[in-house]
């Protein structure tokens, strides 16, 4: 895409990072990129609090008899790992920090349909945080994240209304930002920018958006019933009252199946990009990977029976619940098919942001075949509650989503800050993060396969060697995790200058300087080309010399 | 769209008129018995109430496909959680508890006492 | 790069082209608002109907506590008072300054009626012992195939529905109050009544809302 007629100064003056300086210029902004970094910060916080949970629960995990935590600690663990890496981190993740600042500049616009709405969506995040934070620190919630009536309604002695209503109030953080950027990938678009010339990062986060409207308010609503439930001690969901637990079933799941599709979706688009860009070529099928978009949105809302093939859900609802199951993986796979196409001879580079795409591939892949097995009945009554389903949902959601948001973060760090990174640091981060997780997962599918059920503190002898190489893989992957936070945050004092366009990527938002000034373009862009113009574009060059 | 649109005030007077009938009708078939056909009727009256309210009151009559095709989005995805919802806990009764399970009257799921 | 608008460049914000732009995304801002908002009663509603069918008995004697003359009053009340916004957002269009306060004090006028008579059916519940939870002890025998905590149940929806409903009522309440302080100080005109009219969806929302709140919990019981 190009420009109508400036040509883009190497580093501008005035960016959006010190037009203003202060607390307050930071607090009260309305610019979406800074917006993007105040996200960024808090859900970094919150990812090491979720991971620290996940740190000591492989360390108990260690030995089959468990001495690390109690019991009903670990119960308390598992939750708040649960809890707050769903709903503080994977969640907001990819939207909240990339697209707030994306969104924009990729259509061309100053900034979001509604700026004031998005500073506040942040806010509320926040607020909701501070709830679950608190609930943490006085003696954590031990339901699961998954809040199961009537435990968590009526008999649950911990924290659980705190620990509600901070979903309750983060969830209206994701509904106001997917009221923002589907409003302003309609309205705000520039000229000439049609929908189908639009980047894919942008139809998987209308995708995404569409499900935080559609869905967000109905666990919104869940919540708020238990939590009547749970203070006026009423029998919704209490089977002794009268009430029907799969009712609540029902209601959770019909939001946080199509969340895990928001979770994975924008890191589908994510690597879109990323693909392209490290194969100077434009995505094969783009019109077909922006339709699965599309279905995998759609269709991910006709799926959640899927979680309660053995909670007591009627055979025949079950029956179409686990067709539906195996639609859904069509999308997807034709996403696959068509990234490996892209990469079909393709001049491919490895810098750091496509090791990250490549390793989202084949461990989305793997996850997302594994689902097939808990899609079917039969094989799911066996594997229903054991490790093979956590085992299944980490390879998607970490192996996949996380590793698409930390290509994303590598990808756009240059545009954001203006500096770059280490990448032969940022390389050897990416490895130990395949290697760790694939250490600390594999294992996982053979234990559920053999019959190790999850969420318990102890297990049988025999599956203790298994555990080991799941714990040791949790060691390498949290260091796997750490690197990156360290040389990103050296990089933005001493990392070299990166200019507008280290990887020579196309996207308005290359054609800003980096870091973009406060109002993104002087000039509204004009759009004349297809996406992933990369046709005769030269190689990545080695950018800032940082490049090894 | 619609703010260039400007609904005379006849037209709002009317079918304020139109929505007050209504309500009048459908508290009145109330008193009536006619069996499953109360809830059908009372449904519907209220459909007609609200495409009236939507239709004009909130100019969709004037509005943008796309305001359009979102109105109806929201309705279909309601309707998709209670059909399949209920679907569930209709067809729960169909499959027999096996003898030796519990009582041999297949009884409804969530009844719990 | 901002077009000089034709009029009212002070309320065009900056990350709009034009004052249309700004007005239709503001309109799909609220609309896109609203699916949310049927999507959060419409769990309710599920739930409701899940009940209602297991346990429809119940769900009758419990319709036939209900106070019809107070609903049906709330009904055409609640009916009024989109009259009255339609006629306040139609005040702005026309740029008429005066009609716009004065029907968005009379919309709110009858807003306060549908709070008072609502708060008079709860004082009732209250006193008979039928609030769930708090204050739950019916004392009349109930028919065969009624029992206590599927009435409870019963209760229970009525009171959530309807509290979130008035809930939603007094947030527009204080919505209109903004409105009218706004319009007092004449920050609206035939060209800039944006605010106005998407608090009219909002209000109008809230009014269907109860539309299939009435007949689902009033009139299901059948009195004849």
């Amino acid at each position: 895409m190009s420009t109508a007629v400036v040509e883009v100064p190497a580093r501008s003056e005035v960016n959006y990072l010190n037009a203003n300086y202060g607390i307050r210029s930071w607090l009260f902004t309305k610019d979406h990129k800074r917006i993007a970094l105040l996200y960024l910060a808090s859900i970094t916080f919150m990812f090491f609090v979720g991971g620290a949970a996940a740190v000591l629960m492989r360390l108990h995990l260690i030995t089959p008899e468990g001495t690390l935590v109690q019991p009903a600690t670990y119960n308390k663990l598992f939750t708040i790992h649960g809890v707050v890496m769903v709903f503080f981190f994977m969640i907001p993740s990819i939207p909240a920090v990339l697209g707030n600042f994306l969104v924009p500049m990729m259509i061309g616009a100053k900034d979001l349909a509604f700026p004031r709405l998005n500073l506040l969506s942040w806010y509320i995040y926040i607020v909701g945080a501070m709830f679950t934070l608190y609930a943490i620190l006085a003696g954590g919630v031990d339901t699961g994240w998954t809040f199961y009536t009537p435990y968590s309604s009526t008999y649950s002695n911990s924290h659980v209304i705190a620990t509600a209503l901070g979903v309750f109030i983060t969830g209206f953080s994701s509904i106001l930002t997917g009221l923002n950027f589907i409003v302003t990938i309609h309205k705000m678009r520039a000229p000439g920018l049609t929908w189908f010339r639009m980047p894919l990062f942008l139809w998987s986060i209308y995708a995404t958006s569409v499900i935080f409207i559609l869905g967000t308010p109905v666990i919104a609503i869940t919540i708020v019933l238990v939590f009547l439930e749970r203070v006026l001690h009423v029998g919704i969901f209490d089977p002794k009252l009268g009430g029907d637990p799969l009712l609540f079933q029902h209601l959770f799941w019909f939001y946080s199946h199509p969340a895990v599709y928001i979770m994975v979706l924008p890191g589908m688009g994510v690597v879109s990009e990323l693909i392209a860009c490290f194969s100077r070529k434009r995505i094969f099928g783009y019109s077909f990977v922006a339709f699965s978009s599309l279905a995998i949105a759609v269709i991910g809302f006709l799926v959640w029976g899927h979680h309660m093939f053995v909670a007591g859900q009627s055979v025949y609802a079950s029956l179409i619940f686990s067709l539906l199951s195996f639609l859904v993986a069509i999308p997807s796979a034709i996403k696959v098919f068509n990234w490996t196409a892209t990469l079909y001879k393709g001049s491919i580079s490895y810098q750091a942001p496509m090791l990250y795409a490549l390793g989202f591939i084949g461990l989305f892949t793997m996850g997302g075949l594994t689902g097939l097995f808990l899609a079917s009945l039969a094989t799911d009554v066996h594997l229903s509650g054991t490790y093979f389903i956590v085992a299944h949902f980490h390879y998607i959601m970490v192996g996949g989503a996380v590793m698409a948001y930390m290509g994303g973060i590598h990808f756009w760090w240059p545009k954001i800050t203006g500096r770059m990174y280490p990448d032969a640091w940022a390389r050897f981060a990416a490895l130990l993060i395949f290697v760790g997780f694939n250490l600390t997962f594999f294992p996982q599918f053979m234990l559920g396969y053999l019959g190790m059920p999850r969420r318990y503190a102890t297990y049988p002898a025999e599956f203790q060697v298994l555990n080991v190489m799941s714990s040791a893989g949790a060691s390498i992957l949290a260091i796997g995790y750490l690197i990156p936070l360290i040389y990103f945050i050296w990089s933005i004092r001493y990392g070299p200058i990166a200019g507008p366009n280290p990887w020579r990527a196309k996207g308005l938002e290359w054609e800003t300087p980096s870091p973009p000034p406060p109002d993104n373009f002087d000039v509204t862009p004009i759009v004349t080309e297809e996406a992933y113009n990369y046709a005769g574009a030269p190689p990545i060059a080695a950018a800032g010399g940082a490049n090894v | 769209m619609a703010a260039e649109h400007i609904v005379p005030v006849k037209t709002y007077i009317g079918i304020f008129a139109a929505l007050l009938c209504l309500t009048a009708l459908t508290t009145g078939v109330a008193f009536i018995d006619l069996g499953a056909m109360n809830t059908v009727l009372a449904l519907a009256i209220a459909t007609v109430k609200m495409l009236l309210v939507m239709l004009f009151f909130m100019h969709v009559k004037y509005s943008t496909k796309l305001t359009k095709l979102a109105i109806l989005g929201a309705f279909f995805w309601l309707a998709l959680l209670l059909t399949m919802t209920l679907a569930d806990v209709f067809s729960r009764n169909w499959t027999p508890i096996p003898s030796g399970w519990g009582p041999s009257v297949s009884a409804p799921a969530p009844a719990g006492k | 790069m901002s077009e000089v608008a034709s009029t009212h460049p002070r309320e065009l914000a900056h990350q709009f082209q034009t004052v249309e732009q700004q007005r239709e995304t503001g309109r799909l801002g609220m609309w896109v608002f609203l699916v949310t908002e049927i999507m959060f009663f419409g769990g309710l509603f599920a739930g409701y109907a899940i009940y209602r069918n297991l346990y429809l008995s119940a769900f009758e004697y419990g319709s036939r506590l209900l106070e019809i003359k107070a609903g049906t009053t709330n009904t055409a009340v609640l009916i009024a008072s989109s009259l009255t916004m339609a006629l306040a957002v139609h005040s702005a269009q026309t740029g008429k300054r005066k009609a716009l306060i004065f029907f968005l004090l009379i919309t709110m006028f009858f807003g306060f009626c549908f709070l008072g008579i609502k708060s008079y059916e709860y004082l009732e519940k209250w006193n008979h012992f039928l609030v769930p939870g708090l204050r739950f002890a019916p004392t009349e025998v109930l028919p065969p195939g009624v029992t206590a905590s599927h009435l409870e149940l019963f209760l229970c929806f009525y009171f959530f529905m309807t509290a979130l409903h008035a809930l939603h009522m007094i947030i527009g309440l204080g919505i209109m109050t903004v409105l009218v302080i706004m319009a007092w100080r004449g920050k609206f005109s035939a060209q800039y009544y944006a605010p106005v009219e998407i608090s009219g969806l909002y209000w109008h929302f809230v009014d269907i809302v109860w539309i299939f709140l009435f007949p689902l919990l009033y009139l299901i019981g059948g009195r004849y």
